[in-house]
């Protein structure tokens, strides 16, 4: 019963509970019957208590006693506590097996508050876990949300563990909780230790500490702490927002790719192009149905098999509008754009009929999710990661293809001088289409990327396009590097802007930037070397 | 008396005899007939106009004063602006404001203050709804915010020579990133619900059949007031210098005029036209949100005015008109198909209908002289890029 009242009065004398604590003879096996017999007690409160001062005073020797009691295979026979391993019986002190069943042995029952509490106890215990990730977790969990009556606990954890990587939350957790204490040296340690931290708790802990502190030594070595503990934020926010722009800038270059391309050779603004990111999209979601019903197995490619997928229904889509409509309307831009914005409508309309004007699901494969986490504050997710290889892989082969290949010279003739080309033999009107399929595919392509990281409807072009658009603007016409500077620089710029103002706002800041932008450089970032209709 | 007839007569004269009796008529109609329709005929009568019906036709009419204003900017200067919406909303915000302080205390929650502004738990007023609650102020406020919007805006763009396409997508920016804007709560302007639940207008209630007829007719006279002003303007040597904006615009400047004058002042008319139909449009229909400033609601406008025949007034409000019966009934008897048939027509429209309907119409009666350049081929010397754009 000295444990209980000593875990009642827990947080302000911590110190004396851990001097308190019974160091246990044989930590794995022996556990006071004392503690067992109230978790078997009538009242919740008082089971709580038990399971919390079982887990104190054994560590991980309580594990098996609070799984059995969590799986409901606890008993409790004339005060003595057993636990129903198969068809045989242990002494939950002693571990040893029961010769016979004793008479009226009852079921231990527990109600949802201590289902609760008990869930918490054994996840703090798996920081004994002999799996280094379950350790892991388990640690950083604490570290988030560590209560005082957890010390002896973590002092325990602390001098079996090795990993340095998990120390390091355990620590964290400690400190978080010596913070409390009346000593004064604890304390100094405490926040000295703090300052190891990278997270907001941390922060927020160390901002109080610092403000309410009553010792000068403590305060200062407190507010140096937080100097660091900001920096080390600050940086984790800058490389999350760098990170998370690339990627957003990744797909707006996939989507403005094939614009530039398309604009820079034929002068025509696609209004469908949003809609051809769709059809990427839609063709990744149909490839993985199509792998769930048929080769459940191999899921985890079926991203694979939707590149070629989504590449040539976007392609096909593409080179469709352009021998059907936009061919008839060269020269005559204004026109071409508002026929391209009828496709969009054709094509919404369309998607709404095959697939339901609700969003469908795709799912990252299973090597997609999870991240790598570069800082305790910034973890990269893995989706993103392989959105922007992916992105640089489609612009390496858009390059070669227009630099290295007879169709890529072919497009640069015919976007510097129609006419001339023409001349010399270029097909102009194939290679109109073709690159307007290629737009078009890779158009596709940015879909699929897309489907990974946000949702798949019929409208989702449309919020694209505009963005798309401004990249190309941006950018200068027909031009891959100052396409991808523009898409990059806006995805990054959009990124902090939004951590500086919410998202809304820098999405029209960004807008106003261009705006005035263009006021500067008519042409965009790289302008076309050539002699224009007026300069 | 000399001034006034001096000032009268090339508006008289700017407009064909025929085009009068037009105007006659439609005015007869607009201001006699259907409001004598509504309010006398007893409802149940075959020949009673319904509550409905003068919604419908007063809604249409500003479509087609937005209509005929795009008309000017894009048919005869060949600016193709995608964010008129925005200056139709901005009007019709303005205006919206007066009408949300004349509900005074009747709303939800019985305050001063707007619903919406209670619902936010602001405690004042923000310093640019002072002064809404006068009817003047809002109508010049419906009239100067989109013009002087328009002005600083399109005197950037056409500064640094922006056209064609380009202008075109930095108006759908622009209008897209207001939309962004007004879709905030804390931009004051009722988030995403926009301003609804209005009771009265100039102290008269707001569905009272009376005040529907006469929000009617007003709509009307503004639709007939902004055709007649135009085809004065485009008959004009202002509107001659405007068709050379369109046709060539680098020989225009080599010829000794500045265009970035001519195109600022029909641009920013444009804006002010669409601003005042925007704020006779929110009392017919009782509600305006964000949504009026969407890139779909903007771009659709270009059709009415591709359906009926740019480059013609007459066309603007054909398109506006026809377009909008056709949304009516297609949204009521087959709504699945409504965007299917907006986007053939989009397609239809602009490959085999250059001209609009009324290009048709004149190619099928070729004693008048086709002004211009709207069904005709691409002269062969004009600078490649934007003959007929």
């Amino acid at each position: 019963m000295r444990l209980l009242r000593v875990l009642l009065l827990c947080a302000p004398c911590l110190a004396a509970s851990h001097a308190a604590r019974a160091a246990p003879d044989e930590p794995a096996k022996r556990l006071d019957p004392a503690v067992l017999a109230g978790l078997a007690a009538e009242d919740s409160a008082e089971k709580i208590e038990a399971i919390r001062a079982l887990a104190i005073q054994a560590g991980p020797g309580a594990v098996p006693v609070l799984q059995a009691l969590a799986d409901d295979r606890l008993q409790v026979a004339g005060g003595r506590v057993l636990v129903a391993d198969g068809e045989a019986l242990r002494d939950a002190a002693t571990g040893a097996i029961l010769p016979a069943p004793p008479d009226g042995a009852e079921a231990v029952t527990i109600n949802n508050r201590v289902r609760r509490a008990l869930e918490g106890t054994l996840s703090a215990l798996r920081v004994f876990d002999p799996d280094r990730t379950v350790r892991l977790a388990a640690a950083t969990s604490l570290a988030s949300s560590v209560t005082p009556e957890l010390l002896p606990l973590l002092d325990e954890a602390l001098a079996a563990e090795r990993d340095g990587a998990v120390r390091e939350p355990l620590a964290l957790a400690r400190a978080q909780v010596l913070l409390r204490s009346d000593d004064r040296a604890a304390r100094l340690d405490a926040v000295r230790a703090l300052g190891e931290g990278a997270t907001r708790n941390v922060r927020a802990l160390l901002t109080a500490a610092a403000a309410d502190e009553p010792d000068p030594e403590v305060r200062a070595a407190a507010a140096r702490s937080l100097g660091a503990v900001e920096r080390r934020l600050l940086l984790a926010d800058v490389v999350n927002s760098v990170f998370s722009g690339l990627s957003l800038g990744s797909i707006l270059l996939l989507a403005a790719l094939g614009l530039a391309i398309t604009y820079g050779i034929m002068g025509v603004i696609n209004m469908a192009h949003g809609e051809l990111l769709m059809v990427g999209a839609y063709a990744g979601y149909a490839v993985q149905t199509f792998f769930r019903r048929s080769f459940p197995a191999a899921q985890d490619v079926y991203v694979l098999a939707a590149i070629p997928v989504a590449f040539a229904a976007a392609f096909t889509v593409g080179v469709l509008m352009e021998r059907l409509v936009i061919r008839h309307l060269y020269r005559r831009p204004l026109e071409s754009l508002l026929a391209t914005w009828g496709l969009s409508l054709v094509l919404i309309q369309t998607a709404r009929a095959v697939f339901g004007a609700q969003n469908v699901q795709v799912a990252n494969p299973s090597w997609m999710s999870g991240g790598v986490s570069v800082l305790p504050s910034a973890v990269l997710p893995w989706n993103r990661i392989a959105i922007v290889c992916f992105s640089a892989g489609v612009l390496l082969v858009t390059w070669l293809l227009l630099q290295k290949t007879r169709l890529g010279m072919f497009v640069r003739a015919v976007t510097q001088n129609r006419a001339m080309a023409g001349c010399v033999g270029v097909p102009t009107g194939r290679v109109d289409s073709l690159a307007f399929g290629l737009g078009a595919g890779i158009a596709g392509l940015g879909g699929l990327a897309l489907a990974q990281i946000g949702n798949v409807g019929p409208d989702m072009g449309q919020l694209y396009v505009v963005d798309s658009f401004m990249v190309v603007v941006l950018g200068g016409v027909g031009q891959l590097a100052g396409a991808v500077l523009a898409a990059l620089g806006l995805g990054v710029a959009a990124k902090f802007l939004e951590g500086a103002t919410g998202a809304v706002v820098a999405k029209i800041l960004v807008l106003a930037f261009i705006v005035i932008f263009i006021q500067k450089r008519p042409q965009g970032l790289f302008a076309l070397k050539g002699r224009a209709v007026e300069g | 008396m000399t001034a006034r007839t001096s000032l009268l007569r090339p508006l008289l004269r700017a407009t064909p005899r025929a085009g009068w009796w037009a105007v006659a008529a439609a005015a007869a109609l607009a201001f006699v007939v259907l409001p004598a329709l509504h309010l006398l005929v007893a409802p149940g009568h075959p020949l009673h106009v319904s509550d409905h019906v003068v919604t419908v036709a007063g809604k249409i009419a500003c479509y087609a004063t937005v209509a005929v204003a795009l008309d000017l900017v894009w048919g005869y200067a060949g600016i193709l602006s995608l964010g008129h919406g925005l200056f139709f909303a901005l009007g019709g915000y303005a205006f919206g404001m007066y009408l949300m302080r004349s509900i005074g205390r009747d709303g939800v929650y019985q305050s001063d203050l707007p619903d919406f502004m209670v619902f936010l738990d602001w405690k004042e007023l923000p310093w640019f709804w002072h002064g809404t609650d006068h009817a003047a102020w809002a109508v010049a406020l419906a009239v100067l915010v989109p013009g002087l919007v328009a002005f600083v805006f399109g005197w950037f763009a056409f500064r640094s020579r922006i056209r064609g396409v380009y202008f075109s997508i930095i108006t759908q920016a622009l209008t897209y990133a207001a939309m962004l804007l007004f879709f905030r709560n804390d931009t004051g302007f009722g988030g995403n619900n926009g301003f609804t639940d209005f009771k009265r207008i100039f102290g008269f209630p707001i569905a009272a059949p009376g005040t529907r007829v006469a929000l009617f007719a007003a709509s009307v006279a503004v639709l007939l007031g902004t055709l007649v002003l135009c085809r004065w303007l485009v008959t004009s040597p202002f509107g001659g210098v405007l068709r050379a904006v369109r046709d060539g615009e680098p020989r225009l400047r080599c010829l000794g005029y500045e265009p970035l004058w001519f195109k600022l002042g029909v641009w920013t008319l444009s804006a002010v036209l669409c601003g005042v139909a925007g704020a006779l449009y929110v009392p017919q229909v009782g509600i305006i949100n964000p949504s009026e400033m969407s890139t779909a609601a903007s771009i659709e406008i270009a059709i009415w005015v591709a359906v009926g025949g740019r480059g013609t007034l007459v066309g603007a409000v054909l398109g506006a008109v026809l377009v909008n019966l056709a949304k009516s009934w297609f949204t009521k008897a087959m709504p699945e198909l409504w965007l299917f048939f907006l986007g053939f027509l989009f397609v239809a429209v602009t490959l085999f209908l250059p001209g609009g309907l009324v290009g048709l119409l004149r190619s099928r009666r070729p004693r008048r002289p086709t002004p211009a350049s709207v069904a005709a081929p691409p002269s062969p010397d004009g600078p490649a890029e934007e003959v007929t754009a």
